[in-house]
């Protein structure tokens, strides 16, 4: 219940935000809403020594349409995209992380930058094949989703680095559906499905994203069913679906078995991409 | 460890403490500015029962940092009521048999709250989804999600507050507005 | 049976009524007191070390790098406790040896489950003592783990005491009739292995502790529902008379039976504010209490059933293998006897017999949570009604018909001894199907087929034994129990004609505060809010024995009952002797006790009580005072009873279940408060559902408790639950006067049979036919893979 010992500081600007990240060496965390890094203190399975919290800095919050695509601060709560229809799977899926009160502090930065393959967030970006932007002291980078997550909850923000943006394509024309698997309402995924479906004039697919959460360690694209639905016709989900575990080979735990898992990734994923394709 | 001052308005009053970075919310508000009603059932941000607004919105304050709150305003059940006169949604637990314990329902009335700010006039549905991060024990939650729909119905979720854009939304404007009955 | 207070009291008829509760509106505003609510000048902190390890040798402690932080005055190990005894387990059955090892404070030599407490630390920080109790060093030596009953009971089986040379506890065993003539007499015996999960009580308020050893006594506010209990045994334990110990149970913030112990932080934080000489306090993380706050069920019960062909039942035999963990807390090996009383269900069966095997494994003891015994035994007899029903090929409910015992309202006895108070079963099935009808139900079910989701119903028609309890039956000379069973009230009328109750019950959110206040009131003539009910102080009342086993109400509420009608009784011969008229003339009409047929002259309650204390003109010999205190020993339990429905929608493709309707028949005897029953109702429901379908305490082989919080396991919210249906039908109880049985823990008695039974039949037609709880997606999928797979 009660984090270990740490000092905090709360810049202003970037720069001192950088200034105290290089200062604090290995064991300094940046701070956003805290509720991915907060819950692992109190249990003190996380003990940073100093936390940097981005609360001060400006221009960090809100999200933008420009040039075809989305620019989502880091800073940018899960509450400001909960069910915003513009914003695609972004919206359907940050509607269902947690609860309400998580979503009313929970950052998308946060999230990301965490990489917790349980969490919403990460399978979204994967799937809609958005990028973030990652500042550090040499400068500023932009990272493709499929860069970002290396590994469970390891990333490609470097210690002393700081995920400031968020950008994902414009989703007009897609049909999307978050397909999240759960004991309980609040709970983690079990297992989730982003399924994105563009539909061509004739009704055919298009084009199509599908992707996972909790299937492994990081999120995972469910290629074979992509490749098997791309130009085909919507008759063709319930197929393309039977090839969505494939190569996959999760994690179990006490309430759901390897097995299980990729049965529901199959289940789970038809259910999505015949929701995206009426969408 | 050096300690940190925190200036916060806590249901209108104003304070400043010195506290340690590592304070919790909850323990800022219990231990040091003695308001009780707020209660912790967990450790791992699932119970609810620490819920209190921040900045307008339902927070659970065992997850929020005191420091995070710092310029922050701090609504907390004692602040719910407007002297003698309840809340509706005070109103509407009494009346329909809401809590047994109590523990859970400063909690649950304010995760409640929250929930008729965003969508005033819920279904039962929506009611039930709304309140998935506040667990309760005794009541099965069929008194609180009637409770909940019977305040909407008495106003209670009748609040002049924008819905949340997803565009330049900054911390503290979309505040809950006084709900009075 | 006897019933001396008047059921007639001629009051304001608040009995009966929906009255919104007295207690809300400190809890609704955040102005109530629970334990952590409360904090003294110069108070310490407490933080505890616990065992990783389920069971190991402790090598060594460390304690001097937390000895060394600021603010931590000492650190404290077995050691350096002082204590002869450890702590109580209060039941010895008569003629029956009962392996009970030494449960001590704290650890002495080896640790037995994980979370066993090895040290703990006092500072002056809520937070530094934690990281003191992180800095405490001990090194363990692993020993051999068993956390399968069943294996535990096995020649070679690693032992949790080595002392006993076995992990056997005790075995008991009650039957009546003719058990293999039963058998022999049966056209068909079926025989199947239920197994009853271990579950946790889950109060939202952990546990809390804060005592206080001040100029030679000792106070203690604990989140407790036995404040009575923990004063004898603090007095036991710390060798302190019991005069000089005071414990007071502040608001409680649930307990479901959780609460109904001796636990060792409360001993110990006593024992160190004493040692101190200053306030110490302990506030339970939901991770320690998932560990060290007791369990519940843990049965694996092996049925065997016999019957004809139309549907009679011949014999039911059952072994209960019961997982109690590595020690035996206050009531732990009395939580299988529980399931025994009552193992004949609504049922005529002539032959019924239960024989039980208490079990050590390394995992934290069991004890009573919500239902304690009964919720097990009625899931497993309603379960094998249904069994029996399809093997049979006859419907659920008229097999339940077939075996019901007919209406009674005059004790009826079971086979095993066991004398039902009243009953009518049929009654609550009736009333029952006028909310829903099972046909319906099956015809919805056939159009929802082809989109994958399966409609199932199941029932459930119980009888539950509660009102702890008649102490002739339970106490040392009867069932064994170191205690006795009865309840006390005091009602004090003040001169003003306000009335305090004082109840020796400790209720922890049941609302007795206005069921009490109804009961008084209209004894009195007198509105509930003019009685103040106080409770959960071992110090202001009289001695109580608490709240537990759905007694507070049929036992307390009729002490209270009595100690109401002395006073009236008292106040008629005030009132005849200032009236001149006869006592027997004097009756309570509209506020005012009157002579029968004047109602123009008469006295309120104010009136009387100011006679009474300024005794000018009272009755010749009478005492002042309006004062009168009850202790009420029942005659016998009472036996509540009822008939739920569950309708669930299966989803087949992924296992997950959706609880469509879930529709409640409870008998309680008359309503005292029809709010609070429907409120008990609701939430005893809910424990159930959650044991079915969501919770569950697991430990993996190696003793690690892999459910360790509220991530894992998994309280249902509101999201999960249907709103739920409750009607009720009206038999009263012969054992009191308010005529009432409790119903506290008849949702959770009866809900988990019900909703295994409506899963079940929701996928018979993909070949399931039997499955365990928790049903988990996990499980329902798996259970359709395997009788798809024609394997069962």
């Amino acid at each position: 219940m009660i984090p270990p010992e740490f000092d905090y500081v709360a810049p202003e600007s970037l720069d001192e935000v950088l200034s105290a990240l290089r200062d604090g060496g290995e064991d300094a965390k940046v701070l956003a809403g805290g509720h991915s890094l907060l819950p692992l203190m109190k249990l003190r399975l996380a003990a940073p020594t100093l936390l940097v919290d981005l609360r001060k800095l400006p221009g960090l919050r809100g999200a933008q349409r420009e040039n075809g695509q989305w620019k989502i601060g880091a800073m940018t709560r899960h509450v400001d995209l909960q069910g915003n229809p513009d914003l695609g799977p972004v919206g359907q899926a940050t509607a269902l992380i947690a609860d309400q009160q998580v979503r009313n502090r929970g950052t998308i930065g946060g999230s990301l930058a965490h990489g917790d393959p349980a969490s919403d967030l990460p399978t979204v970006l994967v799937a809609c094949e958005g990028s973030v932007t990652i500042t550090g002291s040499d400068g500023t980078r932009e990272v493709a989703a499929g860069d970002l997550f290396q590994d469970y909850l390891t990333t490609a923000v470097g210690s002393g680095e700081v995920l400031t943006e968020v950008r994902v394509p414009d989703f007009a024309g897609w049909g999307s559906s978050y397909k999240k698997f759960t004991r309980r309402a609040e709970d983690w995924a079990m297992v989730g499905v982003v399924a994105m479906v563009k539909k061509a004039g004739d009704g055919s697919v298009e084009d199509v994203r599908v992707a996972f959460t909790n299937m492994g360690s990081t999120p995972i694209r469910a290629t074979a069913t992509e490749e098997a639905l791309r130009g085909k016709g919507v008759d063709g989900i319930a197929a393309a679906a039977e090839q969505a575990a494939e190569g996959t080979d999760p994690p179990g735990d006490l309430n759901a078995t390897p097995d299980y898992k990729r049965h529901l990734a199959r289940v789970l994923t038809r259910r999505a991409l015949e929701e995206a394709a009426a969408g | 460890m050096s300690t940190v001052p925190v200036r916060l308005t806590v249901n209108g009053q104003q304070h400043e403490v010195e506290v340690e970075p590592r304070l919790l919310l909850v323990h800022l508000l219990r231990d040091k500015l003695a308001l009780t009603g707020t209660h912790v059932g967990c450790d791992t941000t699932n119970c609810g029962a620490c819920t209190v607004h921040l900045d307008g919105d339902a927070v659970k304050s065992c997850t929020v940092l005191a420091v995070q709150a710092d310029g922050s305003e701090v609504k907390t059940i004692e602040g719910m009521a407007d002297g003698d006169n309840l809340h509706p949604l005070q109103e509407a637990f009494w009346n329909d048999h809401g809590l047994q314990c109590g523990y859970c329902t400063p909690g649950m009335i304010m995760a409640a709250a929250d929930l008729l700010n965003r969508n005033p006039n819920p279904t039962e549905a929506e009611v039930r989804k709304g309140l998935e991060g506040n667990l309760c024990r005794c009541t099965g939650y069929h008194n609180i999600v009637k409770a909940v729909l019977d305040a909407a119905k008495e106003g209670g979720g009748r609040i002049e507050v924008p819905a949340p854009s997803p565009e330049g939304v900054e911390a503290g404007e979309a505040v809950a507005g006084e709900i009075k009955p | 049976m006897s019933a001396t207070a008047e059921t007639t009291t001629g009051g304001n008829g608040h009995v009966g009524r929906a009255l919104r509760r007295k207690e809300d509106p400190r809890l609704i505003t955040g102005r109530a007191s629970y334990v952590d609510d409360i904090n003294l000048t110069g108070q310490l902190w407490a933080a505890w070390v616990r065992s990783p390890e389920a069971h190991a040798k402790i090598v060594s402690i460390d304690t001097s790098a937390a000895k060394a932080r600021d603010g931590v005055i000492a650190v404290y190990t077995h050691e350096d406790l002082d204590m002869e005894a450890a702590l109580p387990m209060a039941w010895v059955p008569p003629g029956v040896d009962v392996n009970t090892p030494d449960h001590w404070v704290l650890a002495k030599g080896e640790v037995k489950h994980v979370g066993d407490p090895v040290a703990f630390v006092v500072g002056d920080d809520r937070y530094a003592v934690v990281d003191a109790a992180e800095d405490v060093l001990v090194d363990y030596d692993p020993l051999p783990v068993v956390t399968d009953p069943e294996a535990a009971l096995e020649e070679g089986s690693a032992l949790v005491h080595e002392q006993f040379g076995t992990n056997k506890i005790c075995e008991w065993s009650l039957g009546g009739g003719d058990l293999e003539a039963g058998f022999a007499e049966a056209d068909v015996v079926i025989e199947r292995r239920i197994v009853n999960h271990r579950i946790a009580g889950g109060a939202i308020e952990p546990r809390g502790v804060l005592a206080e050893w001040r100029a030679d006594k000792l106070t203690v506010w604990s989140s407790t529902q036995v404040p009575h209990f923990l004063r004898l045994f603090l007095s036991m334990l710390l060798e302190i008379s019991e005069d000089r110990v005071r414990v007071i149970a502040p608001e409680v913030g649930g307990a479901f039976g959780s609460k109904l112990n001796i636990y060792a932080e409360e001993i110990g934080c006593a024992w160190a504010s004493r040692k101190l000489g200053r306030p110490v306090k302990w506030i339970e993380t939901r991770s320690e209490g998932m560990m060290v706050t007791h369990h519940g069920r843990d049965q694996i019960d092996k049925v065997r059933v016999g019957a004809k062909r139309d549907g009679t039942m011949t014999a039911f035999h059952t072994t209960i293998i019961a997982d109690c963990g590595a020690y035996q807390m206050l009531l732990t090996p009395m939580i299988p006897p529980l399931s025994a009383f009552v193992m004949c269900g609504v049922y005529k069966t002539p032959a019924v017999q239960t024989d039980i095997i208490d079990v050590m494994t390394n995992k934290f003891p069991t004890d009573a949570i919500r239902g304690a015994g009964r919720p097990e035994a009625t899931h497993l007899i309603e379960v094998m009604m249904d069994q029996l029903a399809a093997e049979l090929g006859m419907d659920p409910l008229e097999v339940r018909r077939k075996n019901f015992i007919p209406p009674f309202t005059e004790p009826h006895e079971t086979p095993i001894g066991v004398a039902y108070d009243s009953g009518n079963y049929a009654a609550a099935l009736d009333k029952l199907l006028t909310h829903v009808d099972p046909a319906q139900v099956r015809q919805e079910a056939e159009g929802l087929r082809e989109k994958g989701i399966y409609r199932g119903i199941g029932f459930c028609t119980y009888t539950e034994i509660c009102g702890n309890a008649p102490s002739r039956i339970v106490g040392p000379g009867g069932f064994g129990l170191q205690g006795g069973g009865w309840e006390s009230a005091t009602v004090r009328v003040h001169a003003t004609g306000a009335v305090t109750l004082y109840t020796g019950t400790s209720p922890h959110g049941q609302g007795h505060e206005t069921g009490f206040a109804q009961i008084v009131a209209d004894r009195l003539g007198i509105d509930p809010q003019q009685v103040d009910v106080i409770h959960g102080d071992t110090q202001t009342g009289p001695f109580g024995l608490d709240t537990y086993g759905s007694r507070t109400l049929a036992v307390g509420g009729e002490a209270a009952a009595r100690a109401a009608k002395k006073v009236a009784d008292k106040a008629k011969a005030i009132v005849a002797h200032q009236l001149e008229a006869d006592p027997n003339d004097i009756e309570l009409s509209d506020g005012k006790w009157i002579v029968r047929g004047s109602p123009e002259k008469g006295m309120a309650l104010g009136d009387v009580a100011g006679a009474a204390y300024v005794p000018e003109n009272l009755p010749e010999g009478m005492e002042p005072g309006l004062d009168e205190q009850s202790f009420y020993d029942p005659d016998n339990f009472v036996f509540p009873f009822g008939a739920h429905a569950c309708v669930v929608d299966v989803d087949a493709e992924t296992g997950k279940i959706d609880i469509v309707r879930y529709v409640a028949v409870d008998d309680c005897g008359p309503p005292i408060n029809p709010l609070l029953i429907d409120g008990q109702v609701h939430g005893g429901i809910t424990h159930a559902l959650g044991q079915a379908l969501f919770e569950r305490i697991h430990y993996d082989e190696s003793g690690q408790l892999v459910t360790g919080s509220f991530v894992d396991y998994a309280l249902p919210t509101a999201a999960e639950l249907p709103s739920y249906e409750t009607d009720r039908t009206v038999t009263p109880s012969p054992v009191n006067s308010l005529g009432v049985k409790g119903v506290g823990e008849a949702g959770t008695i009866a809900g988990s049979a019900t909703v295994t039974n409506a899963v079940i039949d929701a996928l018979r037609p993909l070949g399931v036919t039997f499955i365990d709880m928790p049903l988990t997606p996990l499980r329902v999928w798996e259970a359709i893979n395997k009788a798809k797979g024609g394997s069962q």
